[in-house]
């Protein structure tokens, strides 16, 4: 019964020490994270909506959703981070939409773990670029092998289909939900 | 049993003799994983060396307050605080490095060099000891992640450091920064490491025959002259 009764004070003692003294650190960190983590979603926001002076969270919504404006004040778009499955993990993008929600502005990729040097290349100015002022209607298209034809289409990375296919279907998938949003009036 | 270890060679031996890596194999699934950059590999040696070193300091210093049935968990929960730690402020200071380990600093916890550590050594021994023991360890673990590190960003990037080393025609080997290629690196460190002590050991070997067979032959000759 004695050793019972050790054992339990030992293992409280050090529970109760170490949760003091993570509860501290923790209160100082935690504000530090919270800014590196808003400083680099601000800096997606910018990227993918290059003429934007400010922006807003929307708060009508159920997901993450940001606002922007001109120096006017006028809205001219909106930044949707939204994620998916891509070939070997979660792949989260910012999804940069004009305010009819049918042509995109820009896309930077903000977490991946594709395959170094093939799926990877995603992230690359050659790829992002192409989804510049790309025509949303009715939907964001891809096309294999061959240089794209229509405005809505891109063209997938030789070999890294499958993470070229994963970003158009998130796009597709965050602009739908968007869509809906916007028909449900709660943009 | 009285303690026949120097201080000195308490720390030295986790560099080269009892080295974690190379050596024990131990706390492998960091090595393999982290390591596709020297700067990852010095970040996660870093980072496990303050945890050890630190929970062997608090270990080693309540040692004798432990009761046997509990002392894993108690090591636990010691060990689980300083991981903690280091993720929150690696999170808060560095968070592009944060963001390249990934998963990996937070399973420091059940690396099983510092639960071996503690219970092959702190448990049992001083604190000044034991801390040494972990500082040693710790080098021996980033000597260990950098060499790993440094060989796989070379050829896998060009790179050490992110400073370009190799010539511009030269076409960086894919496989070196995935999974596999952080076994091949391994194994042949470990048969370079293993084959340079079977070396040294028959060298040493040799030289104590020769000493052995010219002092027979010296005592032979001076027989002949008597």
């Amino acid at each position: 019964m004695n050793t019972v009764i050790k054992m339990l004070i030992t293992l409280s003692i050090i529970g109760v020490v170490s949760g003091a003294l993570l509860s501290q650190i923790s209160g100082w960190a935690a504000p530090k994270i919270e800014m590196h983590r808003k400083a680099a979603t601000e800096k997606a926001i910018y990227l993918v909506q290059p003429e934007a002076k400010n922006y807003q969270k929307v708060e009508s919504v159920d997901f993450e959703l940001y606002k922007v404006f001109d120096e006017n004040e006028n809205t001219i778009g909106y930044a949707l981070p939204y994620e998916g499955n891509g070939f070997q993990g979660v792949i989260r993008l910012m999804v940069g939409v004009k305010a009819d929600l049918n042509q995109l502005v820009g896309l930077e990729v903000l977490e991946q773990v594709e395959t170094p040097g093939l799926g990877t290349k995603i992230v690359e100015d050659d790829f992002t670029g192409m989804f510049e002022e790309l025509s949303a209607e009715p939907k964001v298209n891809w096309v294999k092998g061959a240089a794209p034809d229509d405005p809505n289409e891109i063209q997938a990375i030789t070999g890294a289909t499958i993470s070229s296919v994963a970003v158009v279907d998130i796009i597709n998938k965050g602009l739908e939900k968007l869509r809906s949003a916007e028909e449900g009036g709660n943009l | 049993m009285k303690k026949q270890v120097t201080l000195a060679q308490e720390y030295v031996k986790g560099i080269w003799d009892q080295n974690p890596v190379f050596k024990a194999a131990l706390g492998l699934c960091p090595v393999l994983a982290v390591t596709v950059s020297a700067i990852n590999g010095i970040a996660m040696a870093l980072a496990t060396t303050f945890v050890l070193t630190s929970a062997s300091l608090i270990i080693s210093s309540i040692r004798k307050l432990i009761p046997t049935q509990v002392r894993i968990a108690s090591y636990i929960l010691i060990i689980a605080t300083f991981v903690t730690i280091v993720d929150l402020v690696m999170k808060a200071q560095f968070p592009e490095l944060s963001k390249a380990l990934g998963p990996y600093i937070p399973l420091i916890v059940v690396n099983c060099l510092i639960l071996g550590r503690q219970e092959a050594f702190s448990s049992k021994n001083s604190v000044g000891r034991s801390v040494l023991d972990a500082l040693g360890m710790g080098t021996g673990f980033l000597i260990a992640l950098f060499v790993l590190g440094s060989l796989r960003e070379l050829f896998g990037s060009g790179t050490i450091l992110g400073v370009q080393l190799m010539p511009g025609f030269y076409e960086p080997w894919l496989v070196m920064i995935l999974p596999a290629g952080a076994f091949l690196t391994l194994g042949l460190l470990f048969g370079a490491a293993n084959s340079y002590l079977q070396k040294k050991e028959r060298t040493e070997k040799n030289f104590l025959i020769d000493k052995y067979l010219k002092a027979k032959k010296e005592a032979e000759e001076t027989g002949e002259v008597k």
